[in-house]
């Protein structure tokens, strides 16, 4: 039950349900987007981008927060570490246990590889579990990889690596079937036949979901299949540097336990790194539907070590975050809402943008309508766009949320808001770091050798926006690859002697960049305590 | 002026705003969190907390995420519940009861007591789902046990010992494997790239320059 200032505004989109309902609205034209994005969409906002003056990247924009750390000091010195009595010496070293981290492990443990992860905090606190809507396979026959191909290419305005993208279609069926082998849940008719759905973007109905807990079903069965295959989980420790051989090729990593501070060394003949996203670097000041430890570690690991970013300078904005109440502000409100056919309406109840346009778009769209247009409502912690949910049950029948998106009816019905009843409030919030560290399609680092990469921390599998439903099955294509990849190269490596000297040498490159900065990275953690603020 | 509340974090009595969560709370009165915190939006479970409004008889359970602080809520997290969870292959494991009895026998011992339902955090029929698991219907209980976040606090209060995420989530692997009817059309596709089906049409595609690809693009039809 919404307060008695967002009542008039209830009235006009309850008032004009029915008509919306039946409205279908235009797509915008490639011009149109293009307009849009430029005046509207965050990436566009040059202010809130730095120059890199060092690294591999030097020259190129990143947020001005990436920036910060990708430029901060190494955590450690050199000679703080001693690396000639490893703690762990395994084949392949996973960081991260999210999605990918799992998915490779499991791969990489199949191919008979001695692996081991390591996780900043517990095995499947990742993105992975709060994806909730689905993942993408053109698997029926009205569908195809090719069209997959086109959806996802043009999604990402044309600038997907094509070597990348093809194999993240083409590999897209087996790694449903994968995970159905595994015991994941698909949405099915009784024939068998996989439920699926539009997301923003798509020109087939491919996206596969497992009700609106599309992620937390893939993660908690991937996690209970790393448990049963017994492979080491070493969690609540974060990699905060990586290792180097003497021939320059990754081997192993510098590891912090989360909680007594300790060092740890982890020698490996390959590593995989598979720390996800970065919502909580908070870029521009957004919220984010992103979990507590995702700040772009695996990036800093990756820059300082001398691997090379692709289009780090491109973030995604989910459009509907939760702009109401404030005790879930910038969480995800799933992209299935829309699929399943609530539309974007303004305070007057007018429909302004066709809900299934890709992520960015309906993003710059719904910032236009608050910031630009006036027609947002003021929620108290800023401004939204109504989400009119009711018309889902007006569309496929009563019922149809509490079976389709029942975490979504439970979020908002914790707060007295019934989302059968009532439409929510939406604002876009820091969703998906589109670019990443760039690999070559066996998931190697294109100039770091031994160096995988899986996951959100990749860049470029997705070009410059990434559609809903195709993280999910990347980091499931790309991690299965780079566990597999990573147990093969491991057979064929021999280690040689260990070093930190990469650290010194970031040093001076700063230095002479006249680089000047307290700060230190990997950040870790957010820190929202109180005393942070002041 | 926003309106403060009490509380009291393991005893130790803090003013926090009234409109923040139990987690925001936590961090409002300083601490930095490593444990009980994970994707801070109701879908980890690594927020498990229980707590008792003074004068309140009824102990409750909740993720701290997910809640709003009250005054004079008394708070504990549960960041960690040793929780059993046997090892098995998902490839060789039986289908039916057999399996319960094999891997988690204490199932068996439920008193009925329905203490696992009332702390449910998700306002699951945990009581419900074990009891199917008990007879083998794995696929009732993989439905009453789907919301499950496996923050283990159902497992805290029962007498019996039973560790019942772990319960549900061989029930839902079971079920997700074995018993739901397969799916023609993906073994279908998976064979036909599998094959080369495909290959050409990719291969084409990749070759294109980025203007024909724009064409593609722009003039696709989209289903209805």
């Amino acid at each position: 039950m919404y307060a008695d200032k967002f009542q008039k505004s209830i009235a006009a989109v309850e008032a004009a349900r029915e008509q919306n309902i039946a409205y279908e609205p235009q797509r915008m034209t490639a011009q149109e987007k293009v307009d849009l994005l430029a005046a509207y969409h965050p990436d566009y906002r040059k202010d809130e981008f730095a120059e890199l003056k060092v690294g591999p990247n030097k020259g190129e924009k990143v947020p001005t927060e990436l920036a910060e750390v990708l430029q901060a000091h190494s955590r450690i010195t050199a000679d703080s570490v001693d690396l000639t009595q490893p703690d762990y010496d395994v084949d392949v070293l996973v960081i991260g246990a999210g999605g990918a981290g799992t998915s490779a492990a499991i791969e990489a443990h199949e191919a008979g590889a001695n692996v081991m992860i390591v996780t900043k905090l517990r095995m499947g606190d990742a993105n992975t579990m709060m994806a909730e809507g689905g993942i993408q396979a053109a698997d029926k026959p009205n569908d195809s990889p090719a069209i997959h191909f086109v959806d996802a290419f043009g999604g990402g305005h044309f600038a997907a690596k094509r070597e990348l993208l093809s194999k993240l279609v083409c590999d897209a069926p087996e790694a449903i079937q994968w995970l159905s082998s595994l015991g994941v849940e698909f949405d099915k008719e009784a024939d068998g036949t996989m439920v699926t759905t539009h997301g923003g973007g798509t020109s087939r109905k491919r996206m596969h979901a497992c009700k609106d807990y599309s992620g937390a079903e893939i993660m908690r069965t991937l996690r209970d299949e790393v448990l049963n295959r017994q492979i080491p989980v070493v969690d609540f420790t974060s990699a905060i540097e990586l290792i180097l051989d003497e021939n320059g090729n990754a081997a192993g990593a510098v590891l912090l336990n989360m909680e007594t501070k300790d060092l740890l060394v982890a020698k490996a003949k390959t590593v995989i790194i598979a720390t996800g996203g970065a919502g909580r670097m908070h870029y521009q000041g957004f919220p984010t539907s992103n979990h507590y430890g995702a700040t772009a570690d695996g990036l800093v690991l990756g820059y300082r070590v001398g691997a090379k970013l692709l289009y780090a300078d491109t973030l995604q904005y989910h459009p509907t975050g939760a702009a109401y109440p404030e005790q879930i502000f910038g969480a995800l409100v799933t992209e299935k809402v829309r699929s399943l056919g609530a539309k974007l309406v303004n305070m007057d109840g007018t429909v302004f943008v066709h809900p299934l346009e890709t992520r960015d778009v309906c993003a710059a769209a719904i910032i236009r309508e608050c910031n630009d247009r006036g027609n947002g409502i003021e929620t108290g912690n800023g401004m939204g766009v109504w989400l009119d949910t009711p018309m889902i049950e007006k569309i496929g029948g009563e019922g149809t949320i509490e079976r389709r998106i029942p975490a979504m009816m439970r979020m908002f019905g914790k707060y007295g808001i019934d989302i059968r009843k009532e439409p929510i409030l939406v604002y876009p919030t820091l969703h998906y770091q589109n670019g990443g560290l760039d690999i070559t399609p066996d998931g190697m680092t294109t100039n770091v050798k031994n160096l995988f990469v899986a996951g959100e921390a990749v860049g470029g599998i997705h070009g410059r926006n990434r559609l809903m439903g195709n993280s999910l099955l990347d980091i499931i294509v790309f991690g299965r690859n780079a566990g597999q990849s990573a147990a093969v190269a491991a057979k064929d490596t021999t280690v040689g002697q260990l070093t930190l000297n990469h650290i010194d040498r970031f040093e001076d490159e700063l230095a002479a960049a006249g680089v000047s900065t307290d700060m230190v990275s990997p950040k870790l953690l957010p820190n929202y305590t109180k005393q942070a603020s002041i | 002026m926003e309106k403060m509340v009490n509380i009291f974090l393991f005893g130790k009595k803090y003013e926090v705003p009234e409109n923040l969560t139990i987690m925001t709370a936590m961090e409002y009165a300083g601490y930095q969190l490593v444990r009980g915190c994970g994707c801070r939006n109701g879908f980890c479970g690594a927020c498990a907390t229980i707590y008792r409004i003074k004068g309140d008889r009824e102990l409750k359970a909740c993720l701290a995420c997910q809640t709003k602080v009250e005054d004079n809520m008394y708070i504990a997290t549960l960041p960690f519940f040793p929780l059993v969870k046997q090892v098995y292959d998902i490839n060789k494991v039986k289908t039916n009861e057999a399996v319960m009895m094999q891997l988690y026998p204490e199932i068996y011992a439920c008193v009925g007591c329905n203490a696992c339902t009332k702390a449910c955090t998700q306002e699951l029929n945990v009581m419900q789902y074990i009891a199917y698991a008990q007879r083998g219907d794995f696929e009732k209980c993989a439905e009453e046990s789907f919301d499950c976040v496996m923050c283990g606090v159902c497992s805290s209060r029962c007498p019996a010992g039973i560790s019942h995420p772990q319960v549900a989530m061989l029930a839902r692997r079971i079920n997700g494997k074995y018993l739901a009817p397969g799916c023609g059309h993906l073994e279908d596709r998976v064979r036909e790239i599998k094959d080369g089906d495909f290959k050409e049409l990719i291969e084409a595609l990749m070759a294109k320059p980025v203007e024909e690809l724009k064409e593609l693009y722009n003039n696709r039809e989209i289903e209805k």
